[in-house]
């Protein structure tokens, strides 16, 4: 195992974070901040509570959700995109290291990110909502499961991107529709039961259930599921990773 | 002794179909600095990325320092460092941050002192805290061939190092790369210039459409296809080359102000004695001599014309 390796792309990694964490940090924080004066404050005052949690509070774990997917999937596809587009990648293909150890540096560099922001959103929440968690393991579990598996579905879209634009497509009009039909902003229970069927095939919803259940012990779907779930979609993209590494797709001719 | 690079019946057939290799076969010998040669879309660049890692290879073999660069891929490529042709760097980073970046990527733990050396080495020193966007081109690609040198290989390859380089940059390239082969580095460079091959290189290969068309020592290269020319510079025009010196292989040249005679540069004897005896008998008299060797370039552009 090159493990300087791994730490060199991590550590590379998370500079060019750093470099711009203004930016990095303020656009989920203003965003999340957003949701919660409209949904939390505004709308929320107006609703009811779901299962007993008020609906400010109802949202929290969707949000963090909806912003862990979002950054886990841009931080991993432009972390690996980017060397790709400026030719840098070269060094890494051409450096004694084997597919695992350059996966654990951008991969990992890129959940470490989105779980540093996935608490900084929770930070953030606290300032509008008092809410409390339940199961602050499984949480954390659950977030860094989630962050770990939608970088490394970021990573697949990165190698794959052959342009900017379709750096931005998976996102756009695969995950954020998901996410915003995947019950962040309310429960499954409360759609019309022909859609309920429908959201099942949803994967979002099971990973916004979960993360749910381990704030306030309310779910849709079992945990178990949920957290099963994770582990299918995670074992798909490790599935594609080793592909990808085994053909060169995109990365060697 | 074995060479720290063997090439043995490599193939590479991209997707499109195209063979950019067939069948090569090269040795590269410890410590020399080897050129390699050939026309725009030969081959080199493809053979160097099959080397080092970046491009798979169709058939064929690599052994580095005795390690196969496919199934032993680690141990062959700790040993070998690349400095590609596209002036590729990450224009936000600062110098020094990079070449730390390519030490660790090579399985090299940090240490400072050397990667100071490093870039002492290739003067960019005063440069270690500026960001490579700032930098100029020559910089540029010596940040690159920094990155390069970070892991202490033994071998490095330098592809088209000078493109682009101005004349005075070049010599210091070419000071530097003479350094390296001194600490004992096997240097392979592919190069358009041919001036860069014959100042530096110990052994010339040419490949031209994919294949390796020649490997030779530099100097029996030069001495086994040089040719030499006299050219006579005759006080007064002749219309044609008189009669009494037709056993010489003489021509005219600039209207007839000019003798020029051709002679194979490694003959003993070249006859240049008897031909000035000759030209003193016929009452042809001269104001000058000026003697010249046929460079590398005109054999390399002379064998390259003679391949199918």
């Amino acid at each position: 195992m090159n493990l300087h390796a791994i730490r060199a792309i991590y550590a590379f990694e998370l500079s060019r974070w750093f470099r711009t964490l203004g930016q990095s940090i303020a656009s989920p924080v203003i965003s999340t901040s957003l949701y919660f004066v409209v949904f939390g404050a505004a709308i929320g005052s107006r609703m009811g509570t779901i299962d007993g949690v008020s609906y400010g509070a109802f949202i929290i774990p969707g949000l963090v959700m909806l912003n862990l997917l979002t950054e886990s999937i841009s931080n991993a596809s432009f972390g690996i995109y980017m060397p790709k587009f400026s030719g840098t990648i070269y060094e890494v293909l051409s450096a004694p290291v084997s597919a695992i150890e350059v996966v654990l540096g951008y991969v990992g560099a890129a959940a470490t990110k989105s779980v540093l922001l996935g608490l900084l959103i929770l930070v953030t929440a606290r300032v509008f909502v008092p809410y409390q968690i339940e199961h602050p393991l499984l949480m954390l579990g659950f977030l860094v499961l989630t962050a770990i598996t939608f970088s490394l579905f970021g990573f697949i879209i990165g190698v794959w991107a052959d342009g900017f634009e379709k750096l931005q497509v998976i996102p756009l009009v695969v995950v954020t529709p998901l996410t915003f039909l995947g019950g962040s902003f309310y429960s499954i229970s409360m759609l019309p039961p022909v859609w309920q069927t429908i959201a099942l095939f949803n994967p979002v919803v099971y990973l916004i259930s979960g993360f749910r259940w381990s704030f306030y012990g309310i779910s849709d779907i079992g945990v178990g599921i949920s957290l099963g779930m994770i582990l299918v979609f995670m074992a798909g993209c490790l599935a594609v990773i080793a592909w990808i590494f085994r053909t060169g797709y995109r990365l060697k001719s | 002794m074995q060479s720290i690079i063997s090439v043995q019946g490599l193939t590479k057939t991209y997707a499109s179909g195209f063979s950019a290799l067939r069948n090569v076969s090269l040795e590269i010998r410890r410590g020399e600095i080897f050129a390699l040669l050939g026309p725009n879309g030969a081959g080199k660049t493809t053979l160097i990325n099959i080397i080092c890692g970046i491009v798979n290879p169709t058939t064929g073999v690599v052994l580095a320092d005795g390690h196969d660069v496919v199934r032993d891929f680690r141990a062959a490529r700790a040993r070998i460092g690349l400095v590609p042709q596209e002036l590729a760097t990450d224009m936000f980073e600062k110098v020094r941050a990079t070449v730390s970046f390519s030490r660790g990527l090579f399985g090299k733990p940090p240490d400072p002192a050397r990667v100071e050396q490093v870039l002492r080495a290739v003067s960019l020193w005063d440069k270690r805290d500026a960001k490579i966007m700032m930098l100029s081109g020559g910089m540029k690609r010596r940040v690159m061939i920094a990155k390069a040198l970070a892991h202490d290989p033994m071998i490095l390859f330098l592809d088209e190092p000078t493109a682009g380089v101005d004349v005075e940059l070049r010599r210091d390239m070419w000071a530097m790369v003479r350094g390296l082969r001194d600490s004992g580095v096997t240097i392979i460079l592919t190069t358009h210039y041919i001036e860069e091959a014959e100042e530096m290189a110990d052994r010339v290969g040419v490949i031209n459409k994919g294949e390796i068309i020649l490997v030779e020592d530099k100097a029996t290269l030069m001495r086994k296809l040089g040719k030499k020319q006299l050219r006579i510079h005759l006080q007064a025009p002749l219309p044609s080359v008189p009669e009494a010196l037709r056993q010489y292989p003489l021509e005219l040249a600039g209207n007839g102000s000019e003798l020029v005679y051709t002679f194979d540069a490694h003959t003993e004897g070249s006859g240049i004695a008897a031909l000035l005896r000759s030209l003193n008998e016929q009452g042809i008299d001269f104001k000058d001599l000026h003697s010249t060797e046929s460079s590398l370039e005109d054999i390399f552009v002379s064998l390259v014309r003679s391949t199918p």
